[in-house]
């Protein structure tokens, strides 16, 4: 089973779809029914997850669990497999998905077996992009998800559903068609498309490469989402079902920082060198600009899906660094920022079943009525703004440090980024939380019910498991991420012999 | 099969059609209009024997009447694509033609006969049988247009079809009597020794006229006009089958017409492929995001199609030849499905026919709008769909000759199609309900929708023995 393991991780949320296809019955015997399938079919998927990750051998960099076959001709092939940078991603998919279908339970009661059916879809396409191999195949995952996200935030959505469904599909899109062309380019030039072949051999001519990078950038850019094009997050998070802001946050946005981790470092190195400084501006703009905005939200969902932008600023700095710190502290921060930004939008989701409004100025003094909530609030804030102890800690702290060696003026402007967090988490906290409970609309708020505190304990649990023990991610990334780097500086090298040569010849001319 | 020159055994599918097609006219004369569903029955049969001699030909000689007439590989591929599409179009056209009191035995004998007209075109090697096969299969079709004959959108499709074909067939031949003028020749081997690189400025002329011919034929901007009017006033069953069969037989005889006898002018009419087809990408999919009529929708989204499979004709390799044929199956396919799902938007016996009585669809008939949205997002060219697959290919050889800037300009324009086929999944998913549809639905219907949409979905698994026989088939064209 070991060795065919991933194809059934990612398939495996497929039967999950066959059985709710098949189920028929009244109304709400097929809602329970979906339900229960899809909370069994993601909890099955999870606990694979988990016995691959100890299955997994942390010492080398090469792929594991490597499945392949002959696919759509022209040598394109089904080609999976999973390094120490991928593995984690697909637990953390495996994980936040469970707590997407609990925390649909009750929220959703309009086409729930669509509904799951959209969700556990989505499960395999996530999946299937961080184990491709193939840059087809992995295309195929990276668009093919769009579908399903696009239904779920225009079916089960909010007031708006419509035009942020529309913007989110045709922005990512659009930045994606490119990086297909740049995927044909890149096979025409080396005769393949397997992604680990092309890391360890392909060396494209710096030129090309330039043009390659931005292709890939307009799509990751895009998908993380860097400033400026990050306009589409906060209209889709604030639309979305709750269920729907928890995979966008959690899992979408690491796309594309997997996608530089994958392609961008060690395919195109003169290109990512020579683009490097320009990240950074971007994401040092990203981490101030887009906290200044989240100070001034209204939207408890929008304050949150603006601050996921400025974290991923800190992802976009780490990986660009090119230091193990730096890569490390970006994928350690992707995956704490899954969890913690999923649980964010989960404990918005709680009082918005509720009191059905994001308003901030809607709540006040909760904290007099639900003490539990209170302090499950209070711990993904804290972690949200970086505090040690907590998993945001650990990401910010590596990422800044990798990228102190290299520039730091940027950690200068990235660290003002930190303070901007706490200003806006902790002025969020204190209008929701403090104050009088002087509404009267909230005299009778219920704290959390049994089922919302098993959504919320085991994120508290894994948060702040992460930031007092981050060994456990730092174990599986660190070989890969080394590897990443020494093949990143090979490709340099290559990239840099002769262009050294030719500088020598024509500086000994004169 | 002694008896038979090689001649008739080369053409042997082509007089099993046309002779099977008079007797179904002969016995639908005798039998008169209750004939109509033993006649589409034989018809289908018809076609079905014939697919099986196109598959299995009588023959290994493929050349006929001194090289006029050539059944490769290639022509193979697009007649058995044909005879799908015809098979398609009769299968679902039944229960329309009794609903709308147009049940006339002569419509499947048209179509039978306009496939032989298909197939003629796609086996045409001289410019003589391009014009016969062009004519015998228009003709058919102008008729077929006009079908509902008391009806005025009916006869206004027909005979504005008639009237604009026409113009083309006689631009065309036009082309065709200065290529004879220029060359000495109509087959097109000899054409393509005789015709050398500079060509001369009178060849040049005789291609661009012959471009705009088959530009008519395949619904390219800027010969596309009719297309909208002709989509929306024809049948249904009828607009179904224009969008399939003519269209792979037109785009067979474009790549041959132009790839076989002109070779060595290529930098010639490339420059004007890449410009219809880069006018047809844009205006397909800038045009259709206005429309409220769903087949006039189809209409522009499958001139935004044409110009992608014309691309792979812009490439002029066989890496594009064999995106063609991919996408045109592909096409083929999915549009049987979508037509279907067109017949089913009837309310109260009526048919309806704008996007808004769509709304809600996924509610009133979740199963239809599933297979309907799948059937868009494959045309949106999204993955995992079939319909990505298809453009893939054809990028693919875009990419390959370094048409960057094509590329980039087809690819932007997917962006802008993707937003008005998502506007009808939005219709149908989003929107609050409409009355629903009438649930009857026949078998016949039911069994096209399925295979098309699951066809779309299957093609991501395991298009690859597809891929492969179309990689065959295009080096019979350009080896």
């Amino acid at each position: 089973m070991m060795s065919h393991i991933l194809n059934i991780i990612t398939f495996f949320p497929l039967i999950g779809v066959a059985l709710i296809l098949i189920t028929r019955g009244n109304r709400e015997t097929t809602a329970r029914n979906a339900r229960a399938i899809a909370l069994i079919s993601t909890v099955v998927n999870l606990i694979l997850a988990i016995v691959m990750w100890v299955n997994f051998d942390n010492s080398t960099a090469s792929f594991q669990f490597v499945e392949r076959f002959d696919w759509l001709g022209y040598g394109i092939q089904y080609h999976v497999g999973v390094d120490g940078i991928s593995m984690l991603f697909i637990v953390l998919t495996a994980g936040l998905m469970p707590f997407c279908i609990l925390a649909s339970w009750e929220s959703i009661q309009d086409r729930v077996p669509e509904y799951m059916i959209a969700f556990l879809l989505l499960e395999t396409l996530m999946i299937g992009v961080f184990t491709a191999l193939d840059l087809v195949l992995f295309y195929v995952f990276f668009e093919g998800g769009l579908i399903p996200m696009f239904l779920i935030i225009g079916i089960w959505g909010g007031k708006r559903r419509v035009y942020a469904s529309f913007k989110f599909f045709l922005y990512t899109l659009l930045g994606s068609v490119l990086m297909l062309l740049a995927i044909l380019s890149m096979y025409f030039y080396t005769g393949t498309t397997d992604i680990e072949t092309l890391i360890r051999t392909a060396h494209f001519p710096v030129a090309m490469q330039t043009w390659l990078w931005l292709a890939f950038f307009a799509s990751f850019a895009v998908k993380m989402p860097m400033w400026p094009v990050h306009t589409w997050l906060p209209d889709a998070h604030v639309e979305a079902p709750t269920a729907g802001s928890v995979i966008l946050a959690g899992i979408l946005l690491k796309m594309g920082g997997y996608g530089f981790l994958r392609f961008s470092l060690p395919m195109f190195a003169s290109a990512t060198e020579y683009f490097a400084p320009f990240i950074f501006v971007m994401s040092v703009i990203a981490i101030i600009y887009t906290s200044l905005v989240a100070l001034a939200q209204e939207d408890m969902k929008k304050l949150i899906a603006y601050s996921s932008v400025a974290h991923m600023g800190f992802v976009t700095m780490g990986i660009f660094s090119l230091t193990h710190q730096g890569v490390e502290g970006g994928i350690f921060q992707m995956l704490s920022h899954g969890v913690v930004s999923g649980a964010l939008f989960l404990c918005v989701g709680v009082i918005y079943d509720r009191m059905h409004t994001r308003e901030i100025a809607a709540y006040g003094g909760l904290v007099a009525r639900m003490p539990i909530y209170a302090a499950c609030f209070l711990i993904f804030s804290l972690a949200n703004v970086g505090l040690p102890g907590t998993s945001g800690f650990i990401g910010e702290f590596l990422a800044m440090l990798g990228t102190f060696a290299v520039n730091t003026w940027v950690v200068i402007f990235a660290a003002t980024g930190v303070i901007l967090s706490a200003a806006y988490m902790l002025y969020l906290y204190g209008r929701v939380m403090f104050g009088a409970l002087v509404k009267p609309s909230l005299q009778a708020i219920q704290d959390l019910s049994l089922r919302e505190i098993a959504i919320l304990s085991p994120l508290v649990i894994a948060t702040i498991a992460l930031g007092v023990y981050p060994k456990v991610i730092l174990d599986v990334t660190s070989v890969s991420v080394e590897n990443l780097i020494a093949q990143h500086k090979t490709a340099l090298a290559i990239d840099r012999a002769p262009k050294l040569a030719s500088v020598s010849r024509t500086g000994a001319m004169p | 099969m002694s008896f038979m020159s090689n001649d008739f055994q080369v053409l042997f599918p082509e007089i099993l059609l046309a002779i099977g097609g008079m007797a179904l006219l002969v016995l639908g004369v005798l039998r008169g209009d209750r004939s109509l569903g033993l006649v589409s029955w034989l018809a289908i049969i018809l076609l079905v024997a014939t697919g099986w001699f196109v598959l299995f030909p009588l023959t290994q000689f493929n050349r006929a009447f001194h090289g006029a007439f050539i059944a490769d590989d290639f022509a193979r591929f697009a007649k058995i694509l044909i005879l799908m599409g015809t098979g398609l179009t009769i299968l679902m056209s039944k229960e329309y033609l009794e609903r709308e009191k147009i049940a006339h035995f002569e419509f499947p004998v048209l179509l039978v006969l306009s496939t032989v007209g298909m197939f003629l075109m796609v086996s045409a090697s001289s410019f003589i049988a391009v014009y016969m096969g062009l004519e015998l299969q228009s003709l058919a079709l102008y008729v077929l247009a006009a079908f509902n004959r008391d009806s005025l959108k009916s006869s206004e499709a027909g005979l504005k079809y008639f009237v604009l074909g026409a113009l083309s067939s006689g631009m065309m031949l036009y082309g065709i009597s200065l290529i004879y003028g220029f060359t000495g020749t109509t087959e097109f081997s000899v054409i393509a020794h005789v015709v050398t690189s500079p060509i001369n400025i009178g060849l040049v002329f005789g291609i661009v006229f012959l471009i705009v011919g088959f530009a008519f034929k395949v619904s390219a901007v800027p010969f596309h006009m009719w297309t909208p009017d002709v989509y929306e006033g024809s049948p249904t069953p009828i607009t179904a089958f224009f969008s399939m069969a003519p269209k792979v037989a037109a785009m067979a005889l474009f790549l041959r017409a132009m790839i076989v006898p002109f070779a060595h002018a290529a930098g010639e009419w490339q420059q004007i492929v890449i410009f219809i087809s880069a006018l047809s990408m844009i205006l397909g999919a800038v045009a259709a995001i206005g429309q409220t009529n769903i087949k006039r929708l189809m209409a522009y989204s499958s001139i935004g199609h044409m110009g992608y499979a014309l691309l792979g004709l812009a490439a002029g390799t066989t890496a594009g030849v064999e995106g063609v044929l991919i996408y045109m199956t592909i096409y083929l396919i999915t549009n049987a499905g979508v037509f279907v799902c067109i017949l089913a938007m009837r309310r109260d016996g009526e048919a309806v026919e704008t996007i808004s009585d769509l709304a809600g669809l996924a509610r009133t008939r979740p199963i239809l709008a599933l297979a309907f949205a799948a059937l868009m997002l494959s045309l949106a060219g999204l993955p995992p769909f079939a319909g990505f697959l298809a453009k893939f290919y054809i990028f693919l050889a875009v990419v390959a000759v370094h048409m960057y800037a094509l590329a980039v300009l087809g690819v932007l324009a997917s962006v802008v199609g993707a937003y008005y086929y998502l506007r009808i999944v939005k219709i149908m998913y989003f929107d609050d309900p409409a009355p629903a549809f009438d649930p009857d639905m026949s078998w016949n219907l039911k069994t096209i929708l399925t295979g098309s949409s699951l066809f779309v979905v299957w093609f991501v698994a395991s298009g690859g023995q597809i891929v492969s026989v179309a990689a065959a088939s295009a080096k019979a064209l350009l080896p």
